[in-house]
């Protein structure tokens, strides 16, 4: 879908993209992380073109970006940035329906496409088309600039921090929708952060990037696994790495096919990390695990998590 | 039977009248606009007041020029110099503002500055050798004079719109020409009629001095007072120029919040 190929970029003589080389399949969601002035953000605007690329190329379907109208690339691809940038005298159906005004949908088109947009973003369209920007919250501001992100049906999505101004729990409650449209739309997604958790939860493939250079590039299980330096493993947290891969694996995959034991019980989706965290509770060494019907299924051991957490069980 | 089912809506638009008609009543906006015409009309007849009042002036009320006359012709001066300074300085506004007008900016603030910084009397006695006297030296200082607010106001307006609104209008795909025209011009509009709004009210009191070179203005009978000795005639003068400032900032402030976009 898009393809950097030896990509460089300069501001005078500081080089903040060098040798740029990656690849984004459709229907993927990466995550470029960094620190701030990585160059993250340079690489996210270079794909809509409003940051030009000094060297190299840059394909997006297959064709380099500078042979797209940039009007017409921009409205392929849908853009949202941190500061929302909502347009305060529009109304939010406005706001939402300013890319398909652009692309000269008819009016009644837009206003179903809103409507179903609003719907998806579990905001009541009757209660909330018609407000302005400033009568919403931040969250909900931040679920309108999505929206108006997704109305032209874009091929891309290309968001550039787009919860880093939120409250933890507002952020979680965006992320996990992020992760629901990303599912149920199939859409390419490219996200920019500078919070791992964030990339480990969203990404299907997350990028880190320092000084304008990419350090690894990997699924999260990757990265945490198998960082390729010190800087990986500093960066994705020392510490509590252990932790966080457990976070990204479910007790699926290492249950035993056993009879039920005599201890709590735990749902079949849940992540190693709440598993863990329930043995402690319980001061156990195993739990039953059942499926949402409260079937067992099967008997989840401490050894098999500690024991082999980076390689499970077939 | 038809009048039967007109009468409620004529009931309607009764209570309409009368309602507009009280709000008409009530409204500052109108009673100050009356206070003006009735100026206009009572000053020439109201020679017992300022014999009353300046005992000691043979002829204390201005009658050279019907004072209607002079209200028109300093309303149009207004209106014309401050119709070039509006679109001069919301033109430099704009470009100063552009990506390619950045460069620009510094010796456009400096000219501008420069415009007011020279006191329009300046300006005049400068222009009268060139275009001579009358109404074109001061149309030319009155223009000059009334640039610098408005350049400010639209370059103020400009830059309170937040940076991320352009930045995310453009790459959603909007051309830079729609973006300045649906999304700056009406988030910067408030404040440039603040300034806009400043530099007519100022210019209405800087007319009054344009009768030094000829124009006839409401500074006439100011500037014949002055010369004269005849207090009364410049305080009839003064009266007027002041409603007609008054009336404008009260009819801008009326202005003002239509174009607020914010609730």
């Amino acid at each position: 879908m898009i393809t950097f190929e030896n990509v460089r970029k300069s501001y005078g003589q500081q080089c903040v993209v060098r040798d740029l080389n990656l690849h984004i399949q459709r229907g993927e969601l990466v995550a470029l992380i960094g620190a701030s002035g990585s160059g993250k953000s340079t690489i996210l605007k270079m794909i809509n073109r409003l940051e030009p690329h000094d060297t190299g190329r840059i394909l997006f379907d297959s064709h380099e970006i500078n042979s797209f109208n940039p009007r017409e690339l921009r409205l392929r691809m849908g853009y949202a940035i941190q500061s929302v940038g909502l347009f305060p005298h529009w109304t939010v159906t406005r706001n939402i329906a300013t890319v398909p005004t652009l692309m000269g949908w008819s009016k009644t088109r837009i206003g179903e496409r809103v409507h179903a947009l609003l719907t998806m973003l579990d905001l009541e369209p009757e209660m909330y088309g018609p407000r302005y920007p400033h009568q919403l919250s931040g969250g909900q501001q931040q679920r309108v600039g999505v929206a108006r992100a997704l109305a032209g049906d874009p091929d891309v999505l290309l968001m550039d921090e787009p919860f880093g101004a939120l409250d933890p729990v507002t952020r979680a409650s965006l992320q996990q929708e992020l992760k629901r449209i990303h599912q149920m739309s199939g859409k390419t997604i490219v996200l920019v952060t500078h919070d791992i958790d964030e990339a480990l939860l969203l990404a299907t493939r997350v990028v880190l990037i320092d000084h304008g250079q990419v350090v690894q590039v990997g699924t999260p299980l990757d990265l945490l696994s198998q960082p390729a330096n010190d800087f990986v493993a500093d960066f994705v947290g020392r510490s509590d790495m252990g932790i966080k891969l457990l976070s990204l694996q479910q007790v699926r995959a290492f249950m035993r096919d056993e009879p039920p034991l005599p201890q709590a019980a735990i749902a079949i989706a849940t992540t190693l990390r709440e598993a863990v965290s329930t043995m402690v509770q319980n001061r156990t060494q195993s739990l039953n695990v059942q499926d949402p019907a409260g079937q067992h299924l099967g008997v989840l051991h401490a050894a098999d998590v500690f024991g082999a957490s980076a390689a499970p069980h077939a | 039977m038809c009048l039967a089912r007109l009468r409620p809506h004529m009931r309607n638009l009764t209570a309409f009248t009368v309602r507009g008609a009280r709000a008409m009543l009530l409204d500052p906006l109108v009673w100050a606009a009356a206070l003006l015409l009735l100026l206009v009309w009572f000053l020439p007849v109201s020679g017992g007041v300022f014999h009353a009042l300046f005992p000691a002036l043979e002829r204390p009320v201005y009658l050279q020029e019907p004072f209607s006359e002079l209200l028109w012709q300093h309303i149009s001066l207004v209106a014309l110099s401050s119709l070039v300074a509006v679109a001069v300085g919301t033109l430099a506004g704009v470009g100063v503002t552009r990506t390619w007008g950045q460069s620009l900016a510094p010796m456009v603030d400096a000219l501008a500055a420069l415009g007011q910084t020279f006191p329009p009397v300046a300006v005049l006695a400068v222009a009268v050798p060139v275009v001579g006297f009358g109404e074109w030296p001061a149309l030319i200082a009155l223009a000059l004079y009334g640039v610098l607010p408005v350049l400010q106001g639209t370059v103020a307006g400009l830059r309170s719109v937040p940076a991320s609104v352009r930045q995310v209008a453009l790459g959603m795909g909007m051309s830079p020409g729609r973006a300045l025209w649906q999304l700056e011009v009406p988030l910067a509009l408030p404040v440039w009629l603040a300034g806009v709004r400043s530099s007519v009210v100022i210019n209405i009191g800087t007319a009054a001095i344009a009768s030094t070179v000829g124009a006839k203005t409401l500074g006439s009978p100011i500037i014949v007072g002055l010369s004269g000795f005849n207090t009364a005639y410049i305080l009839q003068g003064a009266l007027l120029v002041a409603a007609l400032a008054v009336i404008t900032d009260m009819a801008f402030e009326r202005l003002a919040r239509r174009v607020a976009w914010q609730a």
